[in-house]
């Protein structure tokens, strides 16, 4: 069956200058609820992989640098 | 898949709030054994309380209610139909965890005296204690389960209950969503602590995980609990909450209410007597919203300053502290405009309807060595108190049960083809996209099974999910977290199958909006003044029957009986 990519805007957001992610920080991705966040290898940085929030906050609330910034997701706002 | 065994003793499902409390009770009730905590993410932050909760709906405190009263209340808005030993255990104990939680370190609200300050939500008695401080529950369980040694596995994701040749509980099966691994425990006794079902239906907004619910709790204790061989309870009592419109979370009429704040029209007015979420009460609200007072809004707007301070304080910290920004977003300001609301879509929870797998007071559901407790065991309106305390009766009597019970031998068949079942969609390539089929599955819920209820649209319902079977065997996954969407995606269709085939089993309108049967539509006590119950029959099928409703322990008086059908204020006659 074919497939095919399409762009989606994400809420969760990551200041790469903030994350500590490098440092071997993995906080955000362990609280998340939904498992939706992972570590760029590549970057050293948190991003957000799968568009699937709860828009819950426990990534924005626990991240030690205040480095994740949580927005509704555009089809809610 | 490379295949994990572990062994326990007592194993709780799912680390969210009735888990926690069952496992570090199975420990405190005997040491000896092996506790473990089974959980899809992780339990510092996991299931509906994962930001904290802002009060207790349901607490009954000495000096402010009574046990009986509770048990009274909570069979009226239930329309009759409940066991009232459940409740009443509930309601008899519930000051018990009140005060195990507050020496864990859960701050309540407290008067000047040091009593706890208790408001009044409900039609008839005062059982609200507000949280402000709230935002710190899981941390409290944390806390716990480290001190009680309970050993936790997170982000495995259960698929199945493993039965022995006895017919009782030998354990779990499952997968880790991260590395792929298939997991088998082994365990005398399993304790399902899952949540609610709250992926069946779909948001307004279309966005799959924009629930009212945790998504996490796509409704896999039920699935599992049915594949088992339990029995369901009165899941035609579906879950339909009033929220806020698109952000789909609780407008929070009991947190406002005790402040001055009430669900008003468009006009301002006030329209229901109580905002206590009852089916009677949604009913209300879908009136309004469908007639030209609507929509429905939460008004705070004459409130004063320092009043909405502390409401903002409450409301932006705990439990879905997105919600200020939502507002934000929308320019909506409680000072100054009305917060538009909408009904949500449906879902299974007993914590806040009746709709759950089948337990007794003990926490037992109807097969040997399987308990159920929190949102997905059914004691209506239990909410987060009915959650902690039924969750501390099931792991005390999980304990007792491992004592005297030995396990039967395990067919490995029944572990090969689950194996097969859960690997499947990580050997497809090309296959269709879960969150596709989730997507179509779930509209179809909101098109057919949303009330009112019609006869023909539930059985078209079926016929679409049947096709839809078919599709659930042709996704593929590129990887395990793809997977346990794939997986969920089985769960929430065994789930819609159960809310369409227990609607059409009870032919008459009950629980106001939430059992609302347009070509049924008065309430029928003489036939269906009953439980109805739903279980697994043969390889595919679902079997629904009566099961008589319990004698009560308190029998209601005749005025009593219809508190809940007037909640609509009564119009004044404007004079000329």
């Amino acid at each position: 069956m074919p497939l095919a990519m399409s762009r989606t805007s994400v809420p969760v957001t990551v200041d790469d200058e903030k994350c500590i992610a490098h440092k071997g920080c993995t906080v955000c991705v362990d609280v998340c609820p939904l498992d939706v966040l992972a570590i760029d290898m590549l970057k050293g940085k948190a991003y957000m992989k799968f568009d699937e929030c709860w828009y819950c906050m426990p990534c924005e609330q626990d991240c030690p640098t205040g480095a994740v910034r949580v927005d509704i997701p555009y089809l809610l706002r | 898949m490379n295949i994990v065994e572990m062994h326990t003793d007592v194993l709780v499902v799912g680390g969210g709030t009735s888990g926690p409390m069952a496992a570090v009770k199975a420990k405190e009730r005997n040491p000896k054994l092996k506790v473990m905590l089974l959980e899809k993410a992780n339990v510092k932050r996991s299931g509906a309380i994962s930001m904290g909760m802002d009060g207790l709906n349901n607490a009954v405190i000495p000096g402010h209610a009574t046990p009986e009263q509770y048990t009274r209340e909570i069979t009226v808005a239930n329309d009759g139909i409940v066991n009232q030993a459940t409740v009443y255990a509930y309601a008899s104990n519930s000051f018990k965890t009140i005060q195990e939680l507050d020496r864990w370190g859960v701050k309540f609200e407290k008067d000047e005296t040091g009593d706890y300050a208790v408001r009044k939500v409900h039609h008839i008695g005062t059982y609200v204690l507000p949280m402000p401080e709230g935002h710190h529950m899981k941390k409290v369980l944390y806390r716990q389960l480290k001190r009680a040694r309970v050993e936790v596995t997170n982000r495995v994701v259960a698929t199945r209950v493993l039965m022995d040749n006895k017919g009782q509980v030998a354990g779990l099966l499952g997968f880790d969503c991260r590395t792929g691994d298939f997991v088998v425990v082994r365990a005398k006794a399993v304790i399902l602590c899952c949540g609610a079902a709250g992926r069946i239906g779909l948001p307004t907004s279309g966005y799959l995980f924009g629930t009212y619910e945790n998504p996490t709790n796509a409704g896999d204790g039920y699935s599992m609990a049915f594949h088992a061989g339990a029995e369901l309870s009165n899941l035609e009592c579906f879950q339909i909450n009033p929220l806020i419109k698109d952000y789909n979370g609780p407008a929070c009429a009991y947190v406002t209410g005790p402040f001055g704040g009430y669900t008003a029209n468009a006009k301002g007015d006030r329209f229901i007597e109580c905002d206590y979420w009852s089916g009677q009460m949604m009913q209300e609200f879908y009136n309004e919203l469908q007639s030209g007072n609507g929509p429905v809004f939460l008004k705070l707007d004459h409130l004063a300053e320092e009043t909405i301070q502390t409401i903002e304080h409450i409301l932006h910290t705990n439990e879905r502290p997105s919600r200020g920004r939502f507002h934000e977003g929308r320019s909506t300001n409680y000072r100054s405009r009305m917060i538009e609301m909408h009904i949500s879509e449906i879902g299974f929870c007993s914590g806040h309807s009746a709709s759950g797998v089948y337990v007794n007071e003990k926490a037992e559901t109807t097969v040997p060595g399987l308990y159920a407790a929190g949102d997905m065991a059914n004691v209506p309106h239990n909410y987060m108190l009915g959650a902690f305390t039924y969750g501390w009766f099931a792991g005390t009597n999980a304990a007792d049960y491992c004592a005297q019970h030995e396990g039967g031998g395990v067919d490995q068949s029944r572990i090969d083809a689950e194996v097969q079942r859960v690997s499947a969609p990580l050997g497809r390539s090309g296959g269709l996209p879960p969150s596709q089929v989730e997507y179509k599955l779930r509209r179809m819920v909101n098109d057919y099974l949303q009330p009112p209820k019609a006869t023909r649209k539930m059985s078209l319902a079926l016929e679409r999910f049947a096709e839809i079977a078919d599709d659930i065997n042709h996704m593929s996954a590129e990887n395990p977290h793809e997977l346990m969407r794939a997986m969920e995606v089985q769960v929430i269709h065994d789930c819609a199958r159960m809310a369409a085939h227990a609607s059409l089993f009870r032919e008459e309108s009950r629980w106001g909006l939430y059992h609302n049967r347009v070509d049924f539509q008065a309430r029928n006590d003489a036939e269906w003044f009953t439980h109805c119950h739903l279980r697994k029959d043969g390889e595919d099928g679902m079997q629904s029957f009566k099961k008589p409703v319990e004698p009560y322990l308190f029998p209601l008086d005749e005025n009593e009986k219809t508190a809940y059908q007037r909640l609509r204020v009564v119009t004044p006659a404007q004079s000329a």
